[in-house]
């Protein structure tokens, strides 16, 4: 257990555009260094990728990085990052992915040179080795092309390394549906953590070997599968928004291992890490309702150092393709952002204030993501002594303020909702601190045949 | 209603497997869908009537209420181990044919997609109809469900995806189950797609969510 106390304690502190650590890169981005720049995220329109589709297939991201860097450019952007979050046929052959970010770093080199646009590649592998079920998460034959790409694609111009990587996912699917708040505490803060650990030791020395920057990994899987399952009233809300605040003990991994940042967008955790830790971040929110909804459009960019609008398809819009567009919006989004850091903490303050107070009683995944309530769950998460313990009293933590905000009116939720409080703080208050003991009570409760322990060294 | 069937109706509606099962609290101690169907044969109840007069019209309950956002997923998976308690028994009478399934419904998601969260939803609500479920898991290509017709004729198929990049899949699918046996209904369903991607693919149905499955399969059965 690396983090012990909090790098950030004050929430006033914990605020966007600003952290302790930034990061500063290649090309002259200092992220988390007093300015919130654009992260853009794409995809392929409804095609198949083939031998047949392949220049196809690597036109649209030509054309994609062309459009947005165009429009950056023309809104005086002070920097950009683009995401290059690889489909399946792109890592299981690392030579098409690699030569995607060798098409998109030819043309942000040549915007820089010739404009002095600065902008950088996250390089995010798809984690293949939820394709064998049970997983091999640490002898599979599919961590060679995921490693191939990772490093090529490094040694290609994708600076920032990232994954959304899958450990405990074979118990944690099960556990959401069910709502099943132990074993979804077994997925992340047992087998989570352990393969975080297995997998972000490799990252960051590969990152460390070619002075790459090994960024951080998103419990999307997890925490955002059941934040689109709360959306479509399939879950509780409320047992969404604990699924988040566990999901830190796990995310916090890549941090232990060396990883500084910028966490992951789709990481809605990433303001606990930022906390905790003092890596930038990078949130989405409003602007990814192009890839999902969320209750949390707003108060997710409080604190955040990059803005990102998660993914949008390389289709045409009225006023172009959508990734120009979204390019636009995200501009205009961390404009406002800059424009408040630039006069002063005041402003950024009561711009933070205005993010924060139109979403935070709204819904309680809104809730946990008020700095004030970041700061309080995230001292909760580093108080024991295992992952297990940490993950245990920030969800209990979450119930505190949750029962306060409730009795202060401020937030209501309907009794569907709320009956599940005390069922959940019940679950929650009978797991044990040690790691081994809660292993030897969840192990006859789970369906053992989904994963296989000597996979995540137990 | 018979006495008996009305209190196993209200056992799988309310998701109560057996008398030990803690949930849901209000039944806490009383007989679940294990004892009740036991007990319903016993009197000599026929085991079609377990099916359709207190099994089928739970399920169905179930499935209306959690359409009309009144119960969340985990109530409703509840319900559906209950009506698993309560089919163990009547599974000899399928075999035997004193009970006759709805249909055949063959489900996967298709190539290159892992997601299966809305296909076990579909599937469970399926078989709460009635129907009997073969499930391929994930992804699942041609020639796994054309094997599963070949086992199955005359079964109806449904095919899931997330993703934008995996739905092409299923028209590959869909034309070769089609090429095969031209008769077998075919229904996709999944984040990305639409009633016009299905008729472009060449697929019967589309249905935004699991109930407009169920509601479709049922109008086939009838």
């Amino acid at each position: 257990m690396k983090y012990t106390q909090l790098v950030i304690s004050d929430p006033s502190q914990l605020i966007f555009g600003n952290t302790p650590y930034p990061v500063k890169t290649r090309r002259g981005l200092d992220i988390g260094g007093g300015q919130v720049y654009s992260e853009l995220n794409f995809t392929l329109p409804v095609m198949s990728i083939n031998d047949q589709t392949l220049p196809q297939v690597y036109d649209h991201y030509r054309q994609i990085t062309e459009g947005a860097l165009e429009r950056a450019l023309h809104l005086n952007s002070k920097g950009v990052i683009l995401e290059f979050e690889t489909l399946l046929e792109m890592t299981k052959t690392p030579a098409i992915g690699v030569e995607i970010v060798k098409i998109m770093n030819d043309i942000c080199e040549n915007y820089y040179q010739k404009h002095g646009l600065a902008s950088e590649i996250r390089l995010t592998p798809n984690d293949l080795r939820e394709f064998e079920r049970p997983a091999l998460q640490r002898t599979s034959r599919l961590l060679e092309p995921m490693f191939q790409l990772f490093e090529e694609g490094m040694l290609a111009g994708g600076d920032l390394l990232s994954i959304e990587s899958t450990g405990g996912k074979e118990v944690s699917d099960e556990a959401l549906m069910m709502c099943d708040i132990k074993a979804v505490l077994f997925s992340l803060a047992v087998l989570g953590v352990r393969d975080m650990q297995f997998l972000w030791k490799k990252i960051v020395a590969l990152a460390g070997q070619h002075g790459k920057i090994a960024a951080g990994d998103s419990a999307c899987g997890f925490a955002n599968t059941a934040m689109v399952l709360a959306g479509k009233k399939y879950i509780p809300k409320v047992f969404a928004a604990m699924v988040r605040v566990i999901s830190v003990v796990r995310s916090i991994v890549a941090m232990e291992q060396g990883a500084v940042g910028p966490d992951k967008d789709c990481a809605y955790e990433g303001p606990f890490l930022k906390a905790i830790t003092g890596i930038p971040i990078s949130m989405e929110g409003k602007t990814a309702a192009c890839a999902h909804l969320s209750p949390v459009g707003n108060i997710s960019s409080a604190c955040t150092d990059l803005w990102s609008n998660e993914s949008v398809q390389n289709i045409k819009l009225l006023s172009g393709m959508a990734p120009t567009a979204y390019m636009e919006q995200l501009e205009y989004d961390v404009r406002l952002m800059n424009t408040a850091i630039k006069k002063g903490t005041t402003h950024s303050h009561i711009l933070q204030q205005l993010f924060v107070e139109s979403d935070v009683y709204t819904d309680p995944q809104a809730l946990v993501l008020d700095p004030a309530n970041v700061i309080r769950i995230s001292s909760a998460l580093i108080r024991g002594d295992s992952y297990v313990a940490n993950a245990r009293n920030g969800a209990l933590e979450f119930i505190e303020i949750l029962e306060e905000t409730l009795a202060t009116g401020q937030m209501t939720l309907p009794e569907m909702e709320s009956s599940y409080i005390p069922m959940l703080r019940e679950e929650l208050q009978g797991i044990p601190d040690s790691e081994s003991d809660f292993i030897e009570m969840m192990l006859p409760q789970i369906d053992s045949s989904k994963f296989i322990l000597s996979e995540y060294g137990l | 209603m018979n006495e008996k069937l009305a209190k196993l109706l209200e056992a799988v509606e309310y998701g109560k497997v057996d008398q030990k099962s803690p949930y849901p609290p209000n039944l806490k101690g009383m007989d679940g869908a294990h004892e009740l169907t036991q007990q319903a044969l016993d009197a000599g109840i026929r085991p079609q009537d377990i099916l359709e007069e207190a099994l089928i019209p739970a399920m169905g309950n179930v499935g209306r209420k959690f359409s009309e956002n009144k119960i969340f997923v985990p109530q409703m998976l509840m319900s559906a181990k209950a009506m698993g308690a309560s089919m163990a028994h009547l599974k000899p009478f399928f075999a035997s044919g004193k009970i006759k399934s709805r249909g055949t419904f063959v489900i996967g998601t298709v190539k290159g997609d892992l997601h299966d969260i809305g296909k076990n939803l579909v599937a469970m609500m399926v078989e709460g109809a009635g129907w009997t479920i073969v499930d391929l898991g994930v992804d699942v290509d041609a020639g796994r469900f054309l094997e599963a017709l070949s086992k199955n004729p005359g079964a109806v198929v449904g095919l899931s995806a997330l993703l934008t990049t995996t739905m092409t899949n299923m028209g590959e699918i869909v034309a070769k189950i089609k090429e095969s046996t031209p008769d077998t209904v075919i229904m996709v369903g999944g984040a990305p797609v639409n009633m016009d991607f299905c008729r472009k693919i060449g697929a019967d149905f589309y249905a935004p969510e699991p109930r407009g499955a169920v509601d479709f399969l049922n109008q086939l059965a009838s």
